[in-house]
């Protein structure tokens, strides 16, 4: 690991300003993956910028949701009284991450950008076009299970790892920014970027951009967040869904669904919402849904099998969780 | 030159520098030679190095020793009482190496439901169901046993917190 500088700013502004000046500084949240990522020799910062103290640690309420600081741990979040009750989408899906030790770790901004958990970019040896850019996709054909049915490129199938951030593309969320040249604020569903040509860039984010803090609106409706994986616990998602479907006399009057484990992005289920909005709440319905939203998934060869089967497990997973928020009598 | 870090391990405040470069598990065991946080995987994976940093659990491998000057800093070795006689009593163990951080998770599964905090298998997100064997397993999930010691491990969470609610 190369020597690298550590500084704790006092405000945001001053953290932003050291990371822009610096293209080989980073900042440092709860460091769950940065960390891991140092000791791997993926990423090899000069300077670090400490933000866990300097971007609020309060979720606030604010006009028909809550704005989540940056600095709040994953494991506050999803213990909040106001995200237990009214997103409990969200709720669960924080619940489904990681374990209560990263948890603790885990901050609202540092979630959202956590890389991908693809062992080939995890493995410097490996080549990796996020990691190298131009350097070739040794996933392509390798080991596929865990990689991306929708969106994927030539350069890149890699999938997204969070749990969180499943959830905050289904709700109405939008990420605030602030950069060098000020504050901007970002729909959540547009923060991730497909892989295409440039799968080293992850978000929209540039260079010195920090998340300061995220709001979610409540959204009407019954909420569900289905995790699909190897292993009951402590496991990355192979399918996960989350939805909340807003149902009255039978009828779908909206729907806002995403999926996680099967692209580069929290997968935001656009085509399944379309189909599902006005019509009727029903087993018939949330499977034309799930087929609508697959029709353009492609799986990937590898010798471990491939991961074809994740085209069947999302479709099923994505009509279970429909299933899951509606009222047993119109279901 | 090295940052200088102040912290308080059970409760013995240690005044040292380091690298930018060292986890809290390399400080705790290599600088202050405490060595009751384990090291297993080195990347967050097993749990082995479980320690409470301020009351919260974390793993100390993934934690940046420089980021927590002035922290209080909770390790297996400090914590006595009916926890650690209940994995002695319940067998939870083998070979012992992943038990400090079992025992400093366990502790953090204790105060987390203490604070009526909900595990992914609780029913109602809104309520705090009691430690069964599936709430148990689910928070208690970050540490592995490569014994397989688990029953026993269950067994000591679930006396502990009876001891505890009693």
């Amino acid at each position: 690991m190369r020597p690298f500088a550590y500084d704790r700013p006092d405000t945001a502004a001053a953290a932003v300003a050291a990371v822009a000046d610096r293209p080989d500084a980073a900042f440092l949240g709860g460091g769950t993956n940065l960390v891991d990522h140092l000791r791997l020799g993926i990423a090899d910062p000069g300077l670090l910028v400490d933000v866990t103290s300097l971007t609020s640690t309060e979720i606030v309420d604010i006009d028909g949701g809550l704005r989540i600081g940056a600095g709040v741990t994953n494991a506050d979040l999803a213990a909040d009284p106001r995200v237990r009750a009214r997103l409990p989408v969200l709720a669960a899906a924080l619940l489904s991450g990681a374990s209560g030790q990263l948890r603790n770790m885990a901050t609202t901004g540092g979630n959202p950008l956590q890389r991908t958990r693809c062992p080939y970019f995890q493995d410097p040896a490996s080549a990796c076009n996020k990691r190298v850019p131009g350097s070739g996709c040794a996933a392509i054909g390798g080991a596929t299970r865990n990689h991306a049915i929708l969106g994927a490129s030539e350069h890149c199938i890699a999938t997204h790892p969070s749990d969180m951030a499943v959830a905050l593309a289904a709700l109405d969320t939008q990420v605030r920014i602030l950069g060098p040249d000020g504050g901007r604020t970002l729909a959540f569903t547009d923060l991730h970027r497909l892989p295409g040509d440039t799968p080293e860039q992850d978000t929209e984010l540039a260079h010195g951009e920090l998340i300061t803090a995220i709001d979610v609106s409540y959204p009407r409706g019954r909420h569900a967040y289905r995790k699909v994986r190897d292993r009951a616990s402590y496991a990355f998602a192979l399918v996960s869904v989350a939805a909340v479907l807003d149902v009255v006399d039978g009828t779908v009057l909206d729907a806002r669904i995403a999926l996680g484990g099967v692209a580069h992005t929290p997968w935001r289920a656009v085509r399944a919402e379309d189909t599902l909005r006005g019509g009727p709440a029903t087993e018939e319905a949330f499977a034309a849904a799930a087929e609508a939203e697959l029709a353009d998934a492609r799986p990937q060869p590898g010798f471990d099998g491939g991961n074809a089967f994740k085209i069947p497990l999302a479709r099923r997973t994505l009509t279970a969780t429909l299933r899951q928020t509606t009222p047993r009598e119109t279901a | 030159m090295d940052p200088e870090l102040t912290l308080t391990v059970d409760g013995a405040t240690h005044t040292t520098t380091c690298d930018t470069r060292t986890s809290l598990l390399d400080l705790l065991r290599r600088r202050l030679g405490i060595t009751s946080p384990k090291k297993g995987c080195d990347h967050g994976q097993c749990g082995a190095c479980t320690v409470l940093v301020d009351g919260r659990r974390v793993l100390s491998c993934l934690t940046l020793a420089v980021t927590r000057d002035g922290a209080e800093v909770v390790t297996a070795a400090g914590i006595d009482g009916p926890l650690p006689q209940a994995f002695q009593e319940a067998d939870g163990f083998q070979c012992g190496y992943c038990t400090p951080g079992q025992v400093c998770s366990a502790a953090g599964v204790l105060d987390e439901h203490a604070r009526g905090w909900p595990s992914v298998v609780t029913a109602d997100l809104t309520d705090t169901p009691a430690l069964d064997d599936a709430e148990i397993a689910e928070r208690m999930s970050g540490n592995l046993c490569r014994c397989g010691a688990y029953k026993g491990i269950r067994e000591a969470v679930r006396t502990a917190a009876g001891a505890a609610t009693r």
